[in-house]
């Protein structure tokens, strides 16, 4: 430990009769300025970020492109899914029915969640899959966003496509009579809670 | 028969030792801090799975808020310049370039823009601006701010950024999308807050068995 020579430079030695000073000692205890180091070091550890944003890649489709000329997806691995208000979702499979009947809702996640539905639909998909080498070929996407959704739900959405690997997805437009069942359903829904 | 006496052993413990360790500790987290600058535009982003650091430099960021307003940021400076000088000579707008060279970002219509740079840095704050305007395909004037980004970045790297608020609808979303396709820009990167792939999901026994995320 570092000590400093407390003895004064000039008078080696005193006279005799002269009562020696008390020699102070010089060490201090650190334990005091120790605590207060590791406190401020716990106090900068959690307040560094060291998570930085990342960023998710998005693909669109070019418009220009004819309709003919687009691949359709097959009606058997069709999965449309919708949001509405207030962080509800709905979903169905292939072509929405006139009755609407198979319009149902989901949610994001808990029970009855997108993601069991897009498992279930792929599970689907495989078992009827005509092409082994690529049982999932057949399985498309359609992500129908309406007006009254949130940025966080078609990110949340387009993250669960990267969940659960889905290989095919788009971002469509939602027609009128779809945006129209949306709103009636999120109105049911509101109702129903209050 | 005396026993000898064993020595008393102090129990106080040098510190100096450990005294250093902590400051040089201290230190090493005080300097690599780098505290959040206090952002003009206030939003919070949603969180993805994706992996992918978003970059951070040679961007182009857009920025949707929680009322859906759009903000545009470059920054290259020097683009900054070529983006000024071709908007005077295309629309005849007039602006300073010096002004527009050093605002971070751009928040007003072409015909605001002007009153916009007069203001100081640390008045323009994202909830008090008006945003470009981009509300359909007929008034939306992001479109032709997407031009002249592009025609300034032509044949050099750029990344266009989008960051949006958990909160803003999906309209305003879908503007920004409908500017980008109509200067042909089909690939853009969302920035998002990192997040886990739940337990159990395809996308989790894939990383678990050492898998890279292809994106």
């Amino acid at each position: 430990m570092a000590e400093l020579d407390t003895s004064g430079g000039g008078h080696k030695k005193k006279g005799p009769g002269v009562k020696k000073g008390k020699k102070l000692s010089t060490r201090v205890d650190l334990t005091p300025m120790v605590d207060l180091g590791f406190l401020l070091i716990t106090f900068f550890i959690f307040t560094t970020t060291m998570s930085q944003p990342t960023a998710m890649k998005l693909i669109l489709p070019d418009d220009k492109v004819k309709p003919e000329e687009q691949n359709k997806a097959k009606e058997s691995g069709a999965l449309t899914i919708l949001m509405g208000d207030d962080n509800h979702i709905y979903y169905y499979e292939g072509q929405l029915k006139n009755d609407a009947s198979n319009f149902l809702s989901a949610s994001y996640n808990g029970e009855n969640s997108i993601r069991d539905v897009i498992m279930k639909k792929k599970l689907q998909v495989r078992s009827i899959a005509q092409d082994p080498s690529d049982p999932e070929k057949d399985l498309v996407i359609v992500i129908k966003p309406s007006s009254k959704c949130s940025y966080k739900n078609v990110i949340d959405i387009l993250d669960e496509m990267s969940i659960n690997v889905v290989k095919k997805y788009a971002l469509v437009d939602v027609f009128d009579i779809e945006e129209q069942l949306v709103q009636k359903s999120d109105a049911n829904a509101k109702s129903s809670s209050n | 028969m005396g026993r000898a006496k064993l020595p008393r052993k102090s129990t106080t413990i040098d510190m100096t030792a450990m005294c250093d360790v902590a400051f040089l500790l201290l230190s090493f987290f005080i300097l690599t801090t780098k505290f959040k600058p206090s952002e003009a535009i206030a939003v919070t982003t949603p969180s993805s799975v994706s992996s992918k650091v978003a970059p951070n430099k040679d961007f182009v960021l857009i920025t949707i808020d929680k009322d859906g307003k759009v903000f545009l940021t470059i920054d290259d400076k020097q683009k900054r310049e070529t983006i000024a000088n071709s908007l005077n000579a295309t629309k005849n707008l007039g602006i300073d370039v010096a002004a527009f060279k050093s605002a971070s970002f751009v928040g007003a219509s072409f015909g605001g823009l002007k009153s916009f740079l007069a203001l100081s840095e640390e008045n323009r704050k994202g909830d008090q601006l008006p945003g470009i305007p981009c509300k359909d395909s007929t008034d939306n004037e992001l479109i032709v701010w997407m031009q002249v980004v592009n025609e300034a970045y032509a044949g050099t790297k750029m990344d266009l950024l989008l960051k949006g608020d958990n909160v803003a609808k999906y309209p305003a979303f879908k503007n920004v999308l409908t500017a980008f396709k109509r200067n042909n820009i089909q690939k853009f990167q969302m920035v998002t807050n990192p997040e886990n792939a739940p337990a159990g999901s395809e996308l989790y026994q894939k990383s678990m068995s050492g898998e890279k995320q292809e994106n």
